[in-house]
């Protein structure tokens, strides 16, 4: 009998684990099927380049059919229920999935009610629609105060406020706006971003280019009518234009399944990718509660640890000692404008030391960009 | 444990900036007058979480050290 393994979600994570398990296993050793809502494949990090008048959205999406090789098959449907004590997933549309191994990849979602005012009073970049309506209001902007923050931590991809920051005062610029701009970053931290090493880098940036920074501002509420953003510190940002990230949740379907923390992530081992306490089930990218980014760089770095260790599984061998371990690497660029970009490059014990921002980077981020549908969710060069 | 609280939180499997934003969704949560105590191995946290909370203007109850990690423990004042 082929080894029964379903896969939920296909972002990149999933896509990468389904394409990189049809290449490893032999034929006829299992059967993969991947379980995704929409059956569309989005290249998110797009949406901040749609924000910015800087891409069109067909460059986003793909059908998932076509990332995919045809002996993974593929279910459009929505996850009702994970049972693990009976190893099986049950989808909306009625019918159940039995599985030997489970891949959770149903990443994190952005969630606009989890801020009062949020979704009526700011913009955001974090889907399709936002970012399109954020470009319409930027095409708009006359100048004032532009307040850009994040609405909640953790968050999908966390240079992007940063990079959104920098993209912004040069768009900005080069539209004739710039001098009648107050631009203000607000962080939940005492510094510009999570990474130290990152934010010693960007603060001077930011005072350079007249990018006031405020720090340890965590946003309470946003109050639409009056334009004001009000924060747990108790200070109010008034603001003309509001580009805030939104708190990001965990699919609700793992977390009514009794599977996750009560933030929505499932309790993941960091080396193994195993969700703790549950046999053969494994969580790869957003969908876990890592300490590390939420990021399709994460994802693609995790994808071939889950896939050693179920090929193993199911040849009946040891997994490779290190390739079925993951160490912790992403790999994230960062845009600071003009051009250029900076590279983070770290893991579980190594924080990164960004190199001086270059058109070199800015360069390779393009390339990736453009390089993204041939070879990060196939699997090649993995 | 030294000083008692409303809410204990255990964030000792968190890295930084965790531990602190622990002890932000703690207050967030929380009522006022009640503590909410936060456990951190994160080194950081000895002045991100005291720096946040007289931000915040709430009130720093106690710092304790025990073994291998720090008991943050505040008041939640307004």
């Amino acid at each position: 009998m082929p080894a029964e393994i379903v896969i939920l979600g296909g972002g990149v994570g999933g896509a990468l684990t389904a394409n990189l398990l049809a290449k490893k296993l032999p034929a006829g050793s299992a059967r993969i099927r991947v379980v995704d809502a929409t059956g569309q494949h989005l290249y998110q990090p797009g949406f901040l380049y749609i924000a910015l008048d800087q891409a069109n959205a067909g460059w986003l999406s793909r059908d998932l059919r076509s990332l995919l090789p045809e002996n993974v098959e593929i279910i459009i449907d929505k996850v009702a229920k994970i049972d693990t004590s009976s190893r099986k997933v049950n989808l909306e549309l009625g019918g159940a999935l039995n599985y030997d191994y489970l891949v959770i990849a149903t990443g994190s979602r952005p969630n606009y009610e989890g801020v009062s005012g949020l979704k009526e009073g700011a913009y955001s970049f974090y889907s399709l629609t936002e970012a399109e309506r954020l470009r319409e209001a930027l095409r708009t902007f006359k100048g004032g105060t532009l307040v850009i923050g994040v609405a909640g931590m953790p968050y999908k991809c966390p240079p992007a406020p940063v990079e959104f920051a920098f993209l912004v005062e040069e768009y900005l610029r080069k539209k004739g706006v710039r001098d009648k701009t107050t631009i203000k970053f607000l962080s939940p931290l005492n510094r510009a971003f999570t990474i130290e090493s990152a934010s010693a880098l960007v603060a001077p940036m930011f005072a350079k280019r007249g990018i006031e920074l405020n720090t340890f501002v965590n946003i309470d509420t946003v109050d639409p009518s009056n334009h004001e953003v009000h924060t747990l510190e108790d200070e109010v940002y008034s603001y003309d234009l509001a580009v805030l990230v939104p708190p990001h949740s965990g699919a609700d379907a793992l977390l009514t399944s009794g599977i996750t923390d009560s933030a929505g992530w499932l309790p993941t081992d960091p080396k193994t990718l195993r969700v703790e306490e549950q046999e053969d089930v494994f969580a790869i990218g957003d969908a876990t509660n890592l300490p590390i980014s939420k990021s399709g760089s994460t994802a693609h770095f995790e994808a071939p640890v889950i896939v050693e260790q179920i090929a193993a599984a199911v040849e009946g061998r040891v997994p490779h000692p290190k390739r079925s371990r993951y160490g912790g690497k992403v790999t994230c660029f960062l845009e600071t404008g003009n051009h250029q970009a900076t590279i983070l490059v770290f893991d579980y014990d190594n924080p990164p030391k960004p190199p001086r921002p270059s058109v070199v980077w800015h360069g390779a981020k393009w390339g990736f960009n453009r390089a993204y549908w041939f070879t990060v969710p196939k699997g090649r060069g993995v | 444990m030294g000083v008692e609280a409303t809410k204990e939180i255990d964030a000792r499997g968190s890295f930084c900036p965790g531990p602190l934003m622990e002890m932000i969704r703690g207050i967030r949560e929380a009522n006022v007058g009640d503590t909410v105590a936060v456990l951190s191995k994160d080194p950081g946290s000895r002045t991100d979480i005291p720096a946040w909370i007289e931000k915040a203007k709430h009130e720093l109850v106690a710092v304790e050290d025990e073994a291998g990690y720090t008991r943050f423990v505040a008041r939640k004042a307004r």
